[in-house]
């Protein structure tokens, strides 16, 4: 097990080796400037840009660290908002197989609509880009929790609801020592799809609507094509996300049971 | 401050003086026995000791004309046709109008369209047929616009993909993939206007679609785009990327003709007049200091950075200085290559909704004067102008010269005849 682990560090770090020498042989003897930028030069750029990753500069001018900020909280209020919405409306479908059988086919319409799409409809409706960048969060979020939480919930063993039953817990009581508990690894794997699909819209939806977010600041580096500031956001992007869906794996770690 | 109403503040400021020494000192014939004892400006200064003369004039003058909203924010898309509006605040032309402006970059025009119609700016950068559009309802909910100054005149160019060197009429450009910023442009009425001259027809021989500035060079490098007719510096940055070359610049399609401009919704302008007057008289002041040639090296400097253009200076001298190389090799020099000239004549709007009628965006008829004198506030500006100290033009219509092969005419008095006269249309 633990020669597992060490080969396991030992070929990863040999994989990400020749992947970064492969793109610095892609590279190597082109000028600088005029083409893709090399590992090296990313490299100078990331140490630039963590050197004060806070600074404030303006509106358009911020620090790597704060347009992350700014996208992570963007989106904790709408992954919030939608992880309520979506955990409530799937214990009730869960609960009533005829009420999910009667709302199913309009999930299955609105679900695969990208949730950029709803952006020209928000920003006319809502008048505030700000809010409708969050409502694209929603959007994005709100279905594979809902779907997982549903399935979840109607798939509650019959024993644990007649106990309850027999008990006689009230609606609350039962929601809260039965259903959740019982349902709380599906309704997870679902919160846990939901916040890489949010974490991937936040990206675009910044750069539609402008403002401070990192997806702006990969708008705002291409359009001086500058490719080194966006490769290091693309590589921070994708750590962040990394991270976020490592936080949720240890939460559905900690509710998985045996039954 | 400007001219008039600086004397204009200075009357007021002395007859309040004035009338609170009549009141310390009980009329006239006090007043004047202590003045003639002390002399009239120590006068003043004994009083200023014992009453707060300063606080009274300000308060008297608050309602001749300060402004009624200080803090504002300004949209601006990235490119040197916003560079009045951009320099204006690292420069300081807002201040010294009495106005504390953010200026916020927008990804896209109809991102600044809609930022600017749902009150998250304030006023804000337009195209010049933006405004028009929308106040008619055309591509767009029907909100009532002004438009009380045009930004720069020319500054627009046709850019050609490096693998099309040898194309140097319309004739050889049929198939071709052509960007163009947004629908109501300049740059797209521009290109159709070129295009048919040349006896190409924009809506079947060649394909234009609404490209976001930002990504037209990258869709050159990529093929997806054969040319565009775009804002600077995208031209320029093609030629120093290495990715295309500038085929025409659009002062050679209509010299002087309008680009971007300075809009808001007629709502601001109507419930904050005296904000209103002075962000007038801040972009005003600005592009007339544009203009002079010798601070467009200092201009280019200051709205390079991050915070506004994130260009290469380099690029953008090239832009406002005229001297440039045109990726063919050449490099020329074209001191009007982008110039700027606030006034915005009621025959430009008509040239710009005959365009909007030839080309099948403006379905209904409508009276172009009088929706030209709506939107484009040539009085307004007038006014900022004289009171600034600069010329101001007396006519608000002009007659057009437009060059290309054959020189046109453009007469304001004629829209319909001059609408009848072109072979490519589609009304």
């Amino acid at each position: 097990m633990r020669r597992d682990r060490l080969r396991v560090a030992v070929y990863s770090m040999l994989i990400g080796a020749v992947l970064l020498g492969l793109w610095q042989a892609a590279v190597a003897g082109k000028p600088a400037g005029k083409s893709v930028p090399g590992p090296a030069a990313v490299a100078a750029a990331a140490a630039q840009m963590l050197a004060h990753p806070f600074y404030d500069n303006g509106p358009n001018d911020k620090g790597i660290g704060l347009q992350l900020a700014a996208s992570l909280g963007r989106m904790a209020i709408g992954y919030t908002i939608a992880s309520i919405v979506a955990v409530s409306l799937g214990v009730v479908l869960g609960l009533s197989p005829v009420l999910y059988r009667a709302v199913n086919p309009y999930v299955q319409v609105l679900k695969p609509i990208s949730p950029l799409a709803w952006m020209p409809l928000f920003l006319y409706t809502i008048r505030d880009s700000a809010q409708a960048a969050v409502l694209v969060i929603v959007m994005s979020s709100l279905w594979p929790t809902l779907a997982n939480t549903a399935f979840g919930v109607a798939s509650i063993k019959r024993d644990y609801l007649n106990v309850a039953d027999i008990l006689m817990l009230s609606w609350p009581r039962r929601l809260v020592t039965v259903i959740l508990p019982a349902a709380a690894p599906a309704i997870v794997a679902g919160l846990r799809i939901s916040v890489g699909s949010a974490w991937v819209a936040i990206v675009a939806a910044e750069m539609l609507i402008g403002g401070t977010g990192i997806g702006y600041f990969v708008w705002n580096e291409w359009n001086n094509l500058a490719l080194t500031s966006v490769i290091f956001a693309i590589l921070a992007i994708g750590l962040i996300g990394v991270l976020l869906d490592a936080g949720l794996g240890r939460l559905s770690r900690r509710l998985s049971y045996q039954e | 401050m400007h001219g008039s109403e600086a004397s204009r503040d200075g009357a007021l400021g002395r007859a309040v003086e004035r009338s609170i020494e009549y009141a310390v000192f009980g009329g006239e014939v006090g007043r004047r026995a202590f003045i003639a004892r002390v002399g009239a400006s120590a006068a003043t200064a004994a009083l200023a000791s014992a009453f707060p003369l300063a606080a009274a004039r300000a308060l008297a003058q608050d309602k001749a004309g300060l402004p009624e909203k200080k803090d504002l924010k300004v949209g601006f898309i990235p490119i040197t046709c916003a560079t009045p509006i951009i320099m204006a605040e690292p420069m300081g032309f807002y201040k010294k109008h009495g106005l504390n402006v953010q200026v916020t970059k927008a990804s896209s025009w109809a991102m600044i369209r809609d930022l600017s119609i749902n009150g998250e700016t304030d006023a804000t950068h337009m195209l010049s047929p933006m405004p028009l559009a929308i106040s008619l309802g055309v591509g767009s909910q029907s909100v009532p616009y002004v438009m009380p100054a045009v930004e720069n005149i020319n500054g627009q160019a046709i850019t050609l993909a490096t693998k099309h060197k040898g194309v140097t009429s319309p004739a050889q450009m049929k198939g071709f993939k052509f960007g163009v910023p947004f629908d109501f442009s300049m740059h797209n009425f521009l290109l159709r206007y070129y295009l048919a001259e040349g006896g190409v027809d924009p809506d079947k021989d060649v394909q234009i679609r609404a490209v976001p500035p930002p990504e037209m060079v990258a869709n050159l490098r990529a093929g997806n785009l054969d040319g565009y007719l775009a804002p600077d510096p995208f031209n320029q940055r093609a030629v120093f990327e290495e990715v295309g070359f500038i085929h025409l610049l659009s002062k050679e399609i209509w010299p002087g003709h309008p680009c971007c401009a300075f809009a808001a919704k007629r709502e601001f302008a109507s419930s904050a007049p005296n904000t209103f007057r002075a962000l007038l008289s801040a972009i005003v002041d600005a592009t007339q200091y544009a203009r002079d040639r010798g601070h467009r090296k200092e201009i280019a400097a200051a709205i390079a950075p991050k915070n506004f253009l994130n260009q290469p200076v380099e690029v953008l001298e090239q832009v406002l200085t005229g001297v440039y190389p045109d990726g063919l090799g050449n490099t020329k020099t074209v001191p009007d290559r982008i110039d700027f000239d606030p006034f915005p004549y009621h025959s430009m709007a008509i040239w710009i909704l005959t365009q909007m009628k030839r080309w099948g965006y403006l379905k209904t008829d409508v009276t172009y004067r009088k929706v030209a004198e709506d939107v484009f506030l040539a009085g307004a500006c007038r006014d900022t102008l004289r009171a600034l100290g600069y010329k101001a033009p007396e006519t608000t219509s002009v007659k057009h010269v437009f060059a290309l092969g054959k020189t046109r005419l453009f007469d304001p008095d004629r829209p319909d005849e001059y609408l009848a006269s072109f072979p490519i249309r589609k009304a």
